[in-house]
């Protein structure tokens, strides 16, 4: 008995590792464990043990069945692991094919670089607010201490409309200035805010002018604000924009609605500072203009200017967008060529 | 501005740095230099040779082989120059240095050209003598060059001028042509009318610099005569001209200016004619007070009268050009004729000769803005005009006036006659402001010692008071106009303080949220979904040409032709404000199309720009349009996906309507609608007209929507509440029909979504034929209906009493099933 159980285990064993298929390995598994199996059969056979005998014999069947069971399991599991794997080798496939995507449309590098600009504003708590296109001279000239006749309307050749009075008072805003009054007749202070938009001048086309161009005005109004904060606000700024690593220059220059004024060089991101072609050698490219509001804009505005005090600057967004993408020609920023759009 | 250094420092002797420490000081200080050239820049081992022999060359006609003494030796050098002689002084350049350019002129190569012994023909050649060309300048700045051949400096043939340096042989070339110098190019702020001068810029510099600024010594010079007796003045129109100063100098000796005036002034850019006209411009240049000459003799009653001129007049001007008038330009005149328009350009009629005998100089001052107007209508901007627009100050004439007699006596150019004729209206005082150096520190952001402040002051010639309470006041000087408040002085004090030592902080106060409006919001929605649907932002100009609407195919009578419309535009294709956004969008389409790029698709954000009354009295409605076009892949319903995934973004969640009804004229007449949300018209889209396709020459369909903003952001919101996942399960029907061609799909689906009840879930289209199997006049449409309920699952009979009704509803549009 013990003989043959030896033997049937032995048999078992080999037939199931020599199987090589699921078909095969199920009929092994017949052939052995199932009701006419072999080793049912032995069992069946017990009858003929003697009665004392027949716990330890049916304890070495079961052990046996168990070991044949395992063996059986494992094998299985092994073969299924090689055709997986055999599956697999046989689905390679070319990753160098071409990707399947879902074309995006880009983002104008002009707008790229607005929200830029933006984002560093918010996070300083800025609001963006917008002004009209279409404007009255009081507000484009007037109220920031441009006085009729006063040479900087001429500096900023105007599109004048036709209105009915003749006069010229309605007219295409040449920079975004206005909307600082705007923002400060609303009377709410203190205020911080951007305004970026379109602007307008009479510049005939060409690699570096543009008849409609983007400004982003800026203007913070409350007590005590100093030169000092303008230069922290626009240092931080220039650093979040292009680096942090960028330095500031800031040069004396005038502009009506501020004083003091000035203008805001960076070191040139593209040499570090050393000088190359792209800041014509100087190391610094001119980014901005900027200053303390003007006592006379405060007063026409209804801010005292002995209790408050700002300052405001104006970025020219193409500039930026030029500077940053390395773009070469303003043209190509109003042709809409999707082969330039697509690099953004 | 350009001004050779040399010139500054004729009035601040101790100014001692580098062209690029200068040029970095000034900026720094408010003079912004725009950039510096060195004249002797690529001009390198020039000396001057004295010739001592001249030979034929034996193998070439036209060379000839000279002996030159360069001082310490004698050199051989073949020239094909012509106008050489045995005896004179000429540059030499020796073997191993450099000149700046070829004979012939033309643009200065970067590195100049470099000059090395050699044989030409043969015969050995060791250096090169140079013709003014070659030394990187022109016969404009040195008159005295000849027209052909080598610049001579002492002809052997000629008596020495005694005023004329001797030359030596082996002296620098460089330095007696004065071109050891540096020209700076300023750009001066149109608040610093002062400093279009070279006295105004050097006395930036003596400040910046900290050193002593020494201007030209001024005195009225002039015999004993009065110039009352020879000329009167009469000024009509006062407002235009604030003050008319003028004098007299006769016995003029017409003849070339000093080398040192004539330098000078080429340096600026401003040709060296003769004395007389040198020293006006000079004098122009040194003070910035434009100054007139004119011939006495020629001036009728000696007499002279400011007053406008007639509309209509014309005027013969010194350069030939009869020139318009109207009566708002100011002339001067004499007792019988107009001999000048006031501040821009003299009379043919008076102007000087080499025959002079008696000069009248005018040093005015004009009403800048009307000189500015003037000059523009006339077309006619001179660099006195230029100057005069500014507004120059009415004490600098009398100085500048002064200087020239002085210049011209002191040049042998004539004598002056005593005294001044001068028509002024009152002039206005020094201004005195109060000295605040608190006030300038908070408004800076420092601490800067009032000692400094004062320093910085007295540099700048603004002279400090002590008043009887112990306060300080500041007279400004009558040149500063620009100052007039505290933050004015607070400027003065930081420019020389120095912008780079102000400390950069932060501002403190109370705290502000950042935000876009919500406005902005919704269009960064607007970008975000174009994009993700392939659509790429273009942006076009605001302004058009009015063809545009007849391109569009746009009625006569249409609303869209009521434009805003530029009154000096930059022409007629930029003169009137679009009031449609789709010629920019077909232009940029057609662009594309044009350079062969494929699949286009296009997305633009920018305003139109409608009138509410015409004429304008007030502004105009600035209503932002989010505009797409595409060609190539993509249709009509592929905008009609755009306007939907954007309307979802932007919860807008309801089925917008599509009118066909919408009548416009740029697109094609069956494949067109109008977008409505909620009753409310907010877009259209639709197939381009082909018509309009052949104006853009755009040789493909293409498709646009337009999105009229201000309508759609009241229907937004960011809002979103959470429906519930369904738990039980979902039935669906299939409905196949033969629908009369001319019912709208759009309008079946209104039919099943209003019958189906609560219980429906959705209707979606799956198949749409017009065919041979399907008879004349109709087509075969599919719709799979999906109920399920939120609390059960739903029983046959639910579902067949939802669909009952829709049958009904279907039987009564005439529409049959399928079988």
């Amino acid at each position: 008995m013990r003989a043959k159980l030896e033997q049937i285990r032995e048999k078992a064993i080999s037939q199931i590792t020599g199987c090589d298929s699921a078909e095969k390995l199920n009929e092994v598994r017949v052939a052995i464990l199932g009701k006419k199996g072999e080793l049912t059969d032995l069992l069946k056979s017990m009858k003929n043990v003697a009665p004392e005998e027949r716990p330890k014999v049916g304890q070495m069947v079961n052990e046996a069945r168990a070991e044949i069971e395992r063996v059986l399991e494992e094998h299985k599991s092994k073969m299924e692991k090689a055709l997986r794997e055999a599956k697999m080798k046989a689905e390679v496939i070319d990753v160098t094919l071409p990707a399947k995507k879902a074309e995006l449309g880009h983002r104008h590098p002009n707008t790229i670089a607005l929200e830029e600009v933006e984002r560093i504003f918010i996070g300083m708590g800025y609001e963006v607010v917008e002004g009209s296109e279409v404007e009255r001279d009081y507000y484009n000239f007037e109220a920031l201490n441009i006085p009729a006749d006063h040479p900087a309307k001429d500096e900023q050749d105007t599109f004048y409309v036709a209105d009915g009075t003749g006069a010229g008072d309605i007219l295409l805003r040449t920079q975004t200035s206005g909307v600082q009054i705007h923002e400060m007749e609303k009377g709410r202070l203190p205020i911080r805010m951007i305004a970026p938009g379109r602007v307008f001048r009479s510049d005939e086309v060409d690699a570096t002018h543009s008849p409609c161009f983007h400004q982003i005005e800026g203007l913070v109004v409350d007590k005590h604000i100093t030169f000092a904060d303008l230069k922290g606000t626009l240092a931080e700024f220039a650093r979040a924009l292009f680096g942090e690593d960028t330095k500031v220059k800031f040069r004396p220059h005038h502009f009506p609605f501020t004083e003091p004024s000035a203008e805001m060089d960076v070191s040139c991101f593209k040499c570090g500072g050393k000088g190359c072609r792209f800041c014509k050698g100087s190391g610094w490219i001119e980014i901005l203009g900027c200053g303390m509001v003007h006592p006379h804009v405060l007063e026409m505005s209804k801010i005292d200017p002995e209790e408050y005090t700002g300052f405001a600057f104006g970025i020219g967004l193409e500039r930026i967008a030029l500077l940053k993408y390395e773009i070469d020609d303003m043209r190509l920023l109003y042709e809409n060529d999707i082969r330039f759009l697509r690099q953004f | 501005m350009n001004t050779a250094l040399s010139w500054i420092k004729a009035y601040v002797p101790e100014l001692d740095c580098t062209d690029q420490e200068y040029c970095d000081a000034m900026t720094l200080s408010g003079t912004k230099v725009e950039g510096f050239e060195r004249k002797d820049k690529n001009l390198e081992k020039i000396v001057v040779g004295q010739i001592t022999a001249i030979e034929g060359h034996p193998d070439a006609d036209k060379l000839i082989v000279c002996q030159v003494n360069i001082g310490t030796e004698t050199i051989q050098i073949v020239t094909g120059a012509h106008n050489v002689k045995v005896g004179d002084k000429v540059p030499v350049v020796l073997d191993g240095g450099k000149v700046a350019g070829g004979h012939d002129g033309g643009p200065l190569p970067e590195d100049g050209i470099a000059i090395k012994a050699g044989k030409l023909r043969g015969v050995p050649s060791n250096g090169m003598m140079c013709s003014i060309e070659e030394l990187g300048s022109d016969r404009n700045m040195y008159p005295e060059a000849p027209e052909e051949g080598i610049y001579i400096f002492e002809r052997a043939d000629k008596e020495h001028s005694k005023e004329k340096r001797s030359v030596e042989a082996g002296a620098d070339a460089v330095e007696l042509l004065g071109l050891h110098d540096t020209v700076f190019e300023y750009e001066i702020t149109s608040n610093r009318v002062d400093c279009y001068s070279v006295l105004g810029v050097a006395r930036e510099a003596a400040a910046t610099f900290r050193k002593p600024f020494v201007p030209p010594v001024v005195k009225a010079v002039g015999n004993g005569e009065d110039v009352h007796d020879y000329i009167s003045v009469e000024v009509l129109d006062t407002d235009l001209c604030p003050r008319y100063c003028a004098r007299v100098c006769k016995n003029i000796k017409i003849g070339p200016s000093p080398e040192w005036m004539q330098r000078r002034l080429a340096a600026s850019g401003i040709r060296p004619i003769n004395n007389l006209v040198d020293i006006t411009n000079y004098v122009m240049e040194e003070y910035g007070q434009p100054m007139h000459a004119f011939d006495l003799d020629t001036i009728a009653g000696h007499k002279i009268i400011v007053r406008r001129a007639g509309d209509g007049d014309e005027f013969q001007t010194l350069d030939g050009q009869v020139r318009k008038l109207d009566s708002e330009v100011l002339m001067i005149c004499d007792a019988e004729k107009e001999i000048g328009i006031a501040g821009i350009m003299g009379g043919e009629n008076s102007k000087i000769t080499d025959d002079v005998h008696t000069v009248l100089f005018e040093a005015a001052t004009f009403h800048g803005p009307n000189i500015r107007k003037s000059a523009k209508r006339i077309g006619l901007r001179t660099d006195a005009s230029g100057k005069f627009e500014k507004g120059l100050e009415p004490h600098n004439a009398e100085d500048a006036i002064n200087r020239a007699c002085q210049l011209i006596e002191e040049l042998g150019c004539g004598e002056a006659v005593g005294g001044m004729v001068d028509v002024a209206a009152p002039m206005a005082e020094k201004k005195v402001l109060p000295f605040r150096p608190e006030k300038y520190n908070s408004l800076l952001g420092t601490e800067i010692e009032s000692e400094e402040m004062l320093a910085i002051f007295k540099r700048l010639e603004i002279e400090t008071v002590k008043n009887e309470d112990g306060s300080i006041s500041l007279v400004i000087p009558y040149f500063r106009q620009d100052l007039n408040c505290d933050a004015d002085i607070a400027e003065e004090v930081v420019r020389f303080y120095g912008y780079d030592k102000v400390p950069a902080t932060l501002p403190t106060g109370e705290a502000t949220s950042g935000r876009l409006s919500y406005k902005l919001r919704i269009e960064q929605k607007a970008r975000d979904i174009a994009e993700y649907c392939g659509f790429s932002q273009g942006m076009s100009y605001s302004f058009e040409s009015p063809k545009v609407f007849d391109k569009l195919l746009i009625g006569e009578d249409d609303p869209l032709r009521r434009t805003v419309t530029i009154s000096n535009p930059l022409g007629e294709d930029f003169s009137i404000m679009r009031t449609v956004s789709l010629n920019g969008m077909l232009g940029s389409l057609a662009t594309n199309y044009n350079r062969r790029n494929k699949n286009v698709k296009l997305y633009e954000l920018g305003n139109v720009y409608l009138p509410k009354a015409l004429p304008l009295t007030e502004l105009p409605d600035e209503r932002v349009q989010f505009t797409l076009g595409c060609y190539g892949d993509g249709d009509f319903y592929t905008m009609k996906g755009v306007v939907e995934e954007f309307f979802t973004a932007v919860g807008m969640c309801k089925k917008p309507v599509y009118d066909p009804d919408s009548g416009k004229p740029f697109l094609h007449p069956g494949r067109q609608a109008n977008i409505k949300y909620q009753g409310v018209t907010v877009g259209y889209l639709g197939e381009v007209h082909p018509e309009v396709l052949d104006n853009y020459e755009i040789g493909t369909k293409a498709y646009v929507a337009v999105l009229d903003m201000p309508s759609i952001i009241p229907l937004t919101t960011f809002d979103r509440k959470y429906e519930g996942i369904a738990k039980y399960p979902a039935v669906s029907r299939d409905l196949s029909m033969v629908v009369p061609k001319q019912i709208l799909v759009g309008d079946i689906e209104q039919m099943i979504l209003q019958r189906g009840g609560k219980l429906l879930e959705s209707c979606q289209l799956f198949d749409i034929y017009e065919g041979v199997q399907i008879k004349q006049g109709f087509k075969s449409v599919a719709y799979s209906v999906t109920f399920r309920a939120k609390d059960r699952t739903l029983e046959e009979s639910d579902i067949n009493a939802a669909m009952k009704k829709i049958l009904n509803g279907l039987e009564q549009m005439g529409i049959e099933l399928r079988q």
